[in-house]
């Protein structure tokens, strides 16, 4: 019985199959926020519009309000300058929230090595999943969403 | 050297303030000492009808003397022909600013103070225009370090900022 009530108090209890739900639901409606600077974003333009139809994949619809959005869809290169605004913008949006490093410059920094470009925002705010290219074809982004979906439904849910 | 039409009628104006001029392939310049720069600009815009400034930027000689050189590209729509003046700068001498002369100069001399921080004498607002308050140094100078970073925020999981 001790052991019981210390599992109980632990880890938890409905975490095998209210996780998968929640982890079914929440993989499915994935509202991103593009947080678009640079020429990564005409390729993330091709992936949200209906040729690649990602809304099959339940991620159809930006928000444009960080308030509003699960997914934070960094889209090009970060300056030194605009990383308070990124850090910001991170700060802004509800939990659960998942951040995804769109392109090698979001990535590491990529090719632009200098003073002026933060060396991947992974320095910044925590990123789960990362799409290299330069720019990642559609194909590469979709590939990503997948496995960020997957990663969204094998993770222990917080349930608020 | 052989000089061009166009260099000559302006030497014959300002004989006084040029240290050298030289041509290459229909594209003149003409190297002017620092306290007549705007004299001579003036001179150019008003007598000789360039009425637009195309670039002004700077150069990095670290290690000569003097270090610096500023460079001014004018054009002329009028008459189609364009002309380069240079002067040189030494670390933390001031070059009269020309704003007056050209609003576009007035970004321009920032970006030229915030890369290689060369002050502009007069200048209405001369603060960094590309890089942040805090960022020290001059990035574009040749002795800044190639790998010095200097990120502005601190890590998320830090909890500063």
């Amino acid at each position: 019985m001790e052991q019981v009530d210390k599992v109980l108090a632990g880890d938890g209890f409905f975490t095998s199959r209210l996780s998968d739900v929640i982890g079914w639901a929440r993989k499915f409606s994935i509202f991103w926020y593009p947080f678009v600077t640079a020429c990564c974003g005409m390729e993330y333009m091709s992936v949200s519009c209906a040729h690649y139809d990602i809304d099959r994949f339940g991620a159809g619809l930006p928000r444009f309000s960080p308030r509003q959005a699960d997914v934070l869809f960094v889209v090009g290169t970060i300056s030194q300058k605009l990383s308070p605004v990124l850090r910001r913008i991170y700060e802004q949006m509800c939990n659960p929230k998942w951040v995804v490093a769109f392109g090698v410059c979001t990535c590491t920094g990529g090719f632009y090595d200098d003073y002026a470009t933060v060396q991947g925002i992974d320095t910044i705010i925590p990123v789960d999943l990362y799409i290299p290219g330069c720019p990642p074809r559609p194909e590469t982004v979709l590939d990503g969403l997948v496995k960020l979906q997957q990663k969204i439904q094998d993770q222990k849910q917080a349930i608020v | 050297m052989e000089e061009s039409a166009l260099i000559q009628s302006i030497r014959a104006k300002i004989a006084n303030d040029i240290l050298g001029f030289h041509s290459f392939r229909g594209d003149d310049t003409i190297l002017v000492r620092r306290e007549s720069v705007f004299a001579v600009l003036k001179m150019l815009k008003e007598e000789f009808d360039f009425n637009m400034l195309a670039d002004l930027t700077a150069v990095d000689y670290l290690g000569q003397e003097p270090r610096f050189e500023v460079v001014y590209h004018l054009n002329s729509l009028e008459k189609n022909i364009r002309i380069r003046i240079k002067t040189p700068v030494n670390e933390g001498e001031e070059v009269d600013s020309i704003v007056s002369l050209w609003a576009i100069a007035n970004w321009l001399e920032r970006e030229v103070w915030d890369m290689f921080g060369i002050k502009f004498k007069d200048h209405p607002d001369l603060r960094r225009l590309l890089m942040y308050d805090e960022f020290e140094g001059h990035p574009l100078r040749k002795d800044y370090p190639i790998n010095k970073r200097q990120p502005r925020v601190a890590p998320i999981w830090k909890g500063i900022r």
